[in-house]
Protein backbone atom coordinates (compact mmCIF):
# COMPACT_ATOMS: atom_id res chain seq x y z
CA UNK A 1 0.00 0.00 0.00
CA UNK A 2 1.48 3.13 -1.15
CA UNK A 3 1.47 5.72 1.21
CA UNK A 4 -0.26 9.20 1.29
CA UNK A 5 3.38 10.75 0.23
CA UNK A 6 4.23 8.36 -2.58
CA UNK A 7 0.00 9.06 -4.10
CA UNK A 8 0.05 12.67 -4.00
CA UNK A 9 3.43 14.25 -3.84
CA UNK A 10 5.78 12.77 -5.44
CA UNK A 11 3.67 13.16 -8.74
CA UNK A 12 3.96 17.10 -8.26
CA UNK A 13 7.62 16.88 -7.09
CA UNK A 14 8.50 15.19 -10.81
CA UNK A 15 6.53 17.96 -12.53
CA UNK A 16 8.93 20.12 -10.04
CA UNK A 17 12.24 19.18 -12.31
CA UNK A 18 10.16 20.48 -15.74
CA UNK A 19 9.51 23.35 -13.81
CA UNK A 20 12.91 24.36 -12.65
CA UNK A 21 14.17 23.37 -16.23
CA UNK A 22 12.45 26.58 -17.64
CA UNK A 23 14.30 29.00 -15.91
CA UNK A 24 17.49 27.25 -16.71
CA UNK A 25 19.93 28.25 -19.59
CA UNK A 26 18.96 26.55 -22.93
CA UNK A 27 21.68 24.39 -23.77
CA UNK A 28 20.54 24.06 -27.90
CA UNK A 29 23.29 25.22 -29.96
CA UNK A 30 21.88 27.42 -32.77
CA UNK A 31 24.05 25.47 -35.47
CA UNK A 32 23.73 27.16 -38.65
CA UNK A 33 23.57 30.55 -37.19
CA UNK A 34 25.84 30.53 -34.13
CA UNK A 35 28.78 27.99 -34.80
CA UNK A 36 30.78 27.17 -31.75
CA UNK A 37 34.22 26.64 -32.32
CA UNK A 38 35.53 23.20 -32.14
CA UNK A 39 38.30 21.92 -29.67
CA UNK A 40 41.56 24.02 -30.95
CA UNK A 41 43.53 20.38 -31.74
CA UNK A 42 40.23 19.19 -33.78
CA UNK A 43 41.12 17.12 -36.61
CA UNK A 44 39.36 18.79 -39.24
CA UNK A 45 40.33 18.66 -42.95
CA UNK A 46 43.88 18.33 -43.53
CA UNK A 47 45.95 21.28 -44.76
CA UNK A 48 49.16 21.38 -47.11
CA UNK A 49 51.58 23.98 -45.29
CA UNK A 50 53.96 26.36 -47.59
CA UNK A 51 57.13 27.82 -46.40
CA UNK A 52 56.95 31.80 -45.47
CA UNK A 53 58.39 32.19 -48.70
CA UNK A 54 55.20 29.83 -50.65
CA UNK A 55 57.51 26.96 -51.30
CA UNK A 56 55.43 23.79 -50.32
CA UNK A 57 56.75 22.16 -47.47
CA UNK A 58 55.61 18.47 -49.03
CA UNK A 59 58.50 16.71 -50.45
CA UNK A 60 56.40 13.45 -52.08
CA UNK A 61 57.74 10.98 -49.40
CA UNK A 62 54.54 9.13 -49.53
CA UNK A 63 54.87 8.45 -45.42
CA UNK A 64 51.52 9.73 -44.90
CA UNK A 65 49.84 7.29 -47.88
CA UNK A 66 51.88 4.85 -46.12
CA UNK A 67 50.74 5.34 -42.40
CA UNK A 68 46.73 5.83 -43.55
CA UNK A 69 44.87 2.67 -42.35
CA UNK A 70 42.16 3.42 -44.59
CA UNK A 71 44.11 3.96 -47.95
CA UNK A 72 42.82 7.39 -48.11
CA UNK A 73 45.84 9.38 -49.51
CA UNK A 74 47.45 9.07 -52.97
CA UNK A 75 50.47 10.48 -53.64
CA UNK A 76 52.87 10.82 -56.62
CA UNK A 77 56.38 12.56 -56.09
CA UNK A 78 58.48 14.16 -58.61
CA UNK A 79 61.92 15.73 -59.23
CA UNK A 80 62.39 19.68 -58.51
CA UNK A 81 64.57 21.30 -60.97
CA UNK A 82 66.50 24.46 -61.29
CA UNK A 83 63.69 25.69 -63.84
CA UNK A 84 60.64 24.49 -61.76
CA UNK A 85 61.32 24.09 -57.75
CA UNK A 86 58.20 23.41 -55.96
CA UNK A 87 59.49 22.50 -52.82
CA UNK A 88 63.26 23.16 -50.91
CA UNK A 89 65.40 19.99 -51.46
CA UNK A 90 65.07 16.95 -54.32
CA UNK A 91 61.26 16.10 -54.63
CA UNK A 92 58.05 17.40 -54.22
CA UNK A 93 54.48 15.97 -54.03
CA UNK A 94 53.31 16.15 -57.96
CA UNK A 95 50.07 14.62 -57.41
CA UNK A 96 48.15 15.06 -53.77
CA UNK A 97 44.86 13.64 -53.12
CA UNK A 98 42.66 12.52 -50.25
CA UNK A 99 39.31 10.91 -50.60
CA UNK A 100 37.29 12.12 -47.62
CA UNK A 101 35.01 9.12 -48.39
CA UNK A 102 37.56 6.91 -47.10
CA UNK A 103 39.67 9.21 -44.73
CA UNK A 104 38.45 8.60 -40.72
CA UNK A 105 40.24 12.24 -39.76
CA UNK A 106 42.72 9.92 -36.81
CA UNK A 107 45.77 12.17 -37.61
CA UNK A 108 48.33 9.23 -38.53
CA UNK A 109 49.74 11.26 -41.54
CA UNK A 110 50.38 13.84 -39.61
CA UNK A 111 52.17 11.85 -37.05
CA UNK A 112 54.18 10.39 -39.89
CA UNK A 113 54.63 13.31 -41.80
CA UNK A 114 58.57 14.33 -41.82
CA UNK A 115 57.94 18.04 -42.67
CA UNK A 116 55.00 19.17 -41.05
CA UNK A 117 53.78 19.41 -44.57
CA UNK A 118 50.20 17.78 -43.75
CA UNK A 119 48.01 19.25 -40.67
CA UNK A 120 45.07 19.28 -39.96
CA UNK A 121 42.30 22.63 -39.71
CA UNK A 122 39.26 22.73 -37.73
CA UNK A 123 37.22 22.96 -40.84
CA UNK A 124 34.38 19.76 -41.16
CA UNK A 125 31.92 20.54 -43.11
CA UNK A 126 32.41 18.70 -45.97
CA UNK A 127 29.14 16.85 -46.96
CA UNK A 128 28.67 16.57 -51.00
CA UNK A 129 26.60 15.52 -53.53
CA UNK A 130 28.95 13.36 -55.64
CA UNK A 131 31.81 10.95 -54.70
CA UNK A 132 34.01 12.42 -57.21
CA UNK A 133 33.59 16.13 -55.45
CA UNK A 134 34.88 14.68 -52.16
CA UNK A 135 38.24 13.90 -53.86
CA UNK A 136 40.37 16.75 -52.74
CA UNK A 137 42.98 17.57 -54.88
CA UNK A 138 46.27 19.10 -54.66
CA UNK A 139 44.82 22.69 -55.30
CA UNK A 140 41.65 21.66 -52.81
CA UNK A 141 43.89 21.37 -49.85
CA UNK A 142 47.28 23.67 -50.25
CA UNK A 143 47.34 26.89 -47.56
CA UNK A 144 45.97 29.84 -49.03
CA UNK A 145 48.75 32.06 -49.95
CA UNK A 146 49.86 34.92 -47.24
CA UNK A 147 51.55 38.28 -48.14
CA UNK A 148 54.68 37.64 -48.74
CA UNK A 149 54.91 34.56 -50.32
CA UNK A 150 55.14 33.30 -53.81
CA UNK A 151 53.24 31.05 -55.97
CA UNK A 152 55.99 28.35 -56.51
CA UNK A 153 57.83 27.24 -58.89
CA UNK A 154 60.51 29.65 -57.99
CA UNK A 155 63.44 29.31 -56.43
CA UNK A 156 64.69 29.06 -52.64
CA UNK A 157 64.60 32.69 -51.00
CA UNK A 158 65.27 31.82 -47.99
CA UNK A 159 68.51 29.85 -47.63
CA UNK A 160 70.93 28.88 -49.92
CA UNK A 161 69.72 25.11 -49.80
CA UNK A 162 67.13 22.97 -48.43
CA UNK A 163 68.88 22.37 -44.87
CA UNK A 164 68.81 25.65 -44.13
CA UNK A 165 65.10 25.61 -44.39
CA UNK A 166 64.82 22.09 -42.30
CA UNK A 167 67.16 23.62 -39.84
CA UNK A 168 65.02 26.91 -39.30
CA UNK A 169 67.98 29.07 -39.88
CA UNK A 170 66.76 31.44 -42.99
CA UNK A 171 66.00 33.96 -40.43
CA UNK A 172 69.50 34.95 -39.06
CA UNK A 173 70.50 34.47 -42.99
CA UNK A 174 68.41 37.35 -43.78
CA UNK A 175 69.81 39.30 -40.90
CA UNK A 176 73.71 38.97 -41.43
CA UNK A 177 72.79 40.25 -44.99
CA UNK A 178 70.76 42.80 -44.01
CA UNK A 179 67.42 42.04 -45.97
CA UNK A 180 64.11 43.08 -44.69
CA UNK A 181 62.38 40.20 -43.07
CA UNK A 182 58.97 40.52 -41.52
CA UNK B 1 6.41 42.79 -67.45
CA UNK B 2 3.67 40.18 -66.55
CA UNK B 3 1.34 40.20 -63.79
CA UNK B 4 3.61 40.56 -61.06
CA UNK B 5 3.49 44.22 -61.51
CA UNK B 6 -0.57 44.21 -61.84
CA UNK B 7 -0.82 42.70 -58.05
CA UNK B 8 -1.28 44.83 -55.13
CA UNK B 9 1.74 44.84 -52.72
CA UNK B 10 1.67 42.22 -50.15
CA UNK B 11 0.83 39.72 -52.56
CA UNK B 12 3.72 37.48 -53.23
CA UNK B 13 3.80 34.56 -56.62
CA UNK B 14 5.43 31.34 -57.09
CA UNK B 15 5.40 28.08 -58.55
CA UNK B 16 4.47 25.17 -58.03
CA UNK B 17 7.95 23.61 -57.58
CA UNK B 18 9.03 26.15 -55.50
CA UNK B 19 5.96 25.84 -52.97
CA UNK B 20 6.59 22.27 -53.25
CA UNK B 21 10.01 22.31 -52.99
CA UNK B 22 9.66 24.26 -49.80
CA UNK B 23 7.17 21.75 -48.44
CA UNK B 24 9.36 19.48 -48.84
CA UNK B 25 12.40 20.61 -47.47
CA UNK B 26 10.42 21.33 -44.10
CA UNK B 27 9.05 18.12 -43.19
CA UNK B 28 11.67 15.55 -43.55
CA UNK B 29 11.20 12.48 -41.74
CA UNK B 30 14.24 10.51 -41.32
CA UNK B 31 13.92 6.54 -41.03
CA UNK B 32 15.53 4.97 -38.36
CA UNK B 33 18.35 3.22 -39.56
CA UNK B 34 21.03 3.22 -37.46
CA UNK B 35 23.82 0.30 -37.92
CA UNK B 36 26.75 1.28 -35.86
CA UNK B 37 28.67 4.16 -34.32
CA UNK B 38 27.79 6.93 -36.50
CA UNK B 39 23.75 6.53 -34.77
CA UNK B 40 25.05 7.55 -31.62
CA UNK B 41 25.80 11.05 -33.14
CA UNK B 42 22.42 10.85 -35.14
CA UNK B 43 20.76 10.30 -31.82
CA UNK B 44 22.55 13.08 -30.18
CA UNK B 45 21.38 15.14 -33.49
CA UNK B 46 17.96 14.88 -32.18
CA UNK B 47 18.72 15.47 -28.86
CA UNK B 48 18.24 18.76 -26.88
CA UNK B 49 21.97 20.27 -27.54
CA UNK B 50 21.45 19.94 -31.11
CA UNK B 51 18.00 19.73 -31.83
CA UNK B 52 16.99 18.75 -34.71
CA UNK B 53 13.15 19.32 -34.12
CA UNK B 54 14.48 23.35 -35.73
CA UNK B 55 14.14 21.56 -38.63
CA UNK B 56 11.03 19.78 -37.87
CA UNK B 57 12.84 16.17 -38.02
CA UNK B 58 13.01 15.33 -34.49
CA UNK B 59 10.37 11.73 -35.08
CA UNK B 60 12.72 9.05 -36.53
CA UNK B 61 10.21 6.97 -37.63
CA UNK B 62 10.60 3.42 -37.23
CA UNK B 63 8.16 2.46 -40.25
CA UNK B 64 9.60 3.21 -43.52
CA UNK B 65 6.27 3.96 -44.45
CA UNK B 66 6.07 7.06 -42.59
CA UNK B 67 9.41 8.26 -43.28
CA UNK B 68 11.18 10.28 -46.98
CA UNK B 69 14.56 10.61 -45.20
CA UNK B 70 16.99 6.87 -44.81
CA UNK B 71 20.16 8.33 -42.64
CA UNK B 72 22.43 5.05 -43.37
CA UNK B 73 23.91 5.45 -40.25
CA UNK B 74 27.08 2.91 -39.95
CA UNK B 75 28.58 0.23 -42.05
CA UNK B 76 26.13 -2.09 -44.19
CA UNK B 77 27.10 -5.44 -43.83
CA UNK B 78 26.97 -7.89 -46.85
CA UNK B 79 24.16 -9.23 -45.28
CA UNK B 80 22.06 -5.91 -44.18
CA UNK B 81 22.39 -4.87 -47.60
CA UNK B 82 19.18 -6.55 -48.98
CA UNK B 83 17.70 -5.76 -45.61
CA UNK B 84 18.57 -1.96 -46.43
CA UNK B 85 17.29 -2.34 -50.01
CA UNK B 86 13.82 -3.92 -48.50
CA UNK B 87 13.27 -0.72 -45.94
CA UNK B 88 14.64 1.88 -48.99
CA UNK B 89 11.65 0.36 -51.32
CA UNK B 90 9.01 0.22 -48.88
CA UNK B 91 9.26 3.92 -48.00
CA UNK B 92 7.08 6.21 -50.18
CA UNK B 93 8.35 8.59 -52.56
CA UNK B 94 9.53 10.98 -52.52
CA UNK B 95 12.57 9.63 -50.82
CA UNK B 96 16.32 10.73 -50.26
CA UNK B 97 19.50 8.87 -48.90
CA UNK B 98 21.90 10.26 -46.69
CA UNK B 99 24.99 8.47 -46.60
CA UNK B 100 26.36 9.07 -43.10
CA UNK B 101 30.06 9.07 -42.26
CA UNK B 102 32.89 7.14 -44.12
CA UNK B 103 31.51 3.54 -43.76
CA UNK B 104 28.29 4.18 -45.12
CA UNK B 105 29.94 6.35 -48.17
CA UNK B 106 32.36 4.44 -49.56
CA UNK B 107 33.41 1.35 -46.97
CA UNK B 108 35.44 3.31 -44.86
CA UNK B 109 38.58 1.81 -43.62
CA UNK B 110 36.90 -1.21 -43.70
CA UNK B 111 37.92 -2.44 -47.36
CA UNK B 112 37.18 -6.08 -46.94
CA UNK B 113 35.07 -8.79 -48.22
CA UNK B 114 32.19 -8.74 -45.02
CA UNK B 115 31.25 -4.65 -46.02
CA UNK B 116 29.35 -3.14 -48.77
CA UNK B 117 32.07 -0.61 -50.20
CA UNK B 118 29.61 2.09 -50.12
CA UNK B 119 25.45 2.14 -50.01
CA UNK B 120 25.20 3.14 -53.38
CA UNK B 121 25.95 -0.02 -55.07
CA UNK B 122 22.82 -0.49 -53.34
CA UNK B 123 20.65 2.19 -53.64
CA UNK B 124 20.66 6.31 -54.50
CA UNK B 125 22.73 8.28 -52.64
CA UNK B 126 21.33 12.04 -52.50
CA UNK B 127 24.46 13.26 -50.38
CA UNK B 128 27.31 11.90 -48.86
CA UNK B 129 28.66 13.12 -45.07
CA UNK B 130 32.93 12.02 -44.23
CA UNK B 131 33.85 11.71 -41.13
CA UNK B 132 34.01 8.85 -39.02
CA UNK B 133 31.61 9.45 -36.70
CA UNK B 134 30.72 12.60 -38.41
CA UNK B 135 29.58 14.79 -35.36
CA UNK B 136 26.48 16.34 -35.10
CA UNK B 137 27.17 19.96 -36.75
CA UNK B 138 28.52 17.74 -40.06
CA UNK B 139 25.09 15.77 -40.10
CA UNK B 140 23.17 18.96 -39.66
CA UNK B 141 25.36 20.52 -42.64
CA UNK B 142 24.42 17.60 -44.94
CA UNK B 143 20.67 18.07 -43.99
CA UNK B 144 20.97 21.33 -44.79
CA UNK B 145 23.04 20.96 -47.87
CA UNK B 146 19.93 18.09 -48.86
CA UNK B 147 17.73 20.34 -48.12
CA UNK B 148 18.63 22.87 -50.61
CA UNK B 149 19.19 20.17 -53.73
CA UNK B 150 15.37 19.49 -52.22
CA UNK B 151 13.70 22.94 -52.53
CA UNK B 152 15.43 23.18 -56.09
CA UNK B 153 14.55 19.65 -57.15
CA UNK B 154 11.74 20.03 -60.36
CA UNK B 155 8.57 18.06 -60.48
CA UNK B 156 6.53 16.50 -63.49
CA UNK B 157 7.55 16.62 -66.75
CA UNK B 158 10.46 18.63 -65.99
CA UNK B 159 11.34 15.55 -63.22
CA UNK B 160 11.35 12.79 -65.84
CA UNK B 161 13.17 14.91 -68.51
CA UNK B 162 16.07 15.87 -65.94
CA UNK B 163 15.95 12.11 -64.75
CA UNK B 164 16.13 10.79 -68.29
CA UNK B 165 18.87 13.52 -68.90
CA UNK B 166 21.01 11.83 -65.90
CA UNK B 167 20.53 8.79 -66.62
CA UNK B 168 21.77 9.06 -70.74
CA UNK B 169 25.03 10.91 -68.72
CA UNK B 170 25.28 8.10 -66.46
CA UNK B 171 24.78 5.00 -69.23
CA UNK B 172 27.44 7.13 -71.21
CA UNK B 173 30.16 7.96 -68.97
CA UNK B 174 33.09 6.50 -68.63
CA UNK B 175 33.92 3.49 -66.63
CA UNK B 176 36.04 4.11 -63.74
CA UNK B 177 38.04 1.25 -64.64
CA UNK B 178 38.86 2.71 -67.93
CA UNK B 179 39.33 6.28 -66.36
CA UNK B 180 42.69 7.66 -67.44
CA UNK B 181 44.75 10.09 -65.37
CA UNK B 182 44.69 10.88 -61.06
CA UNK B 183 40.91 9.64 -60.83
CA UNK B 184 41.19 6.30 -61.60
Amino acid sequence: MPTLKEQFWDPVAGFGVTFRTMFRKVVTEQYPKEKKPTAPRFHGRHQLNRWPDGLEKCIGCELCAWACPADAIYVEGASNTEDARFSPGERYGRVYQINYLRCILCGLCIEACPTRALTMTNEYELADATREDLIYEKQDLLAPLLPGMEQPPHPMRLGNDDGDYYRGTFRRQDDETGEATQ
Amino acid sequence: MGIEEKLPSGVLLTTVEGVAGYFRKASFWPATFGLACCAIEMMTSGGPRYDLARYGMEVFRASPRQADLMIVAGRVSQKMAPVLRQIYDQMAEPKWVLAMGVCASSGGMFNNYAIVQGVDHVVPVDMYLPGCPPRPEMLIDAILKLHDQVQHTKLGVNRQREVLEQETQQLNALPTSEMKGLLR
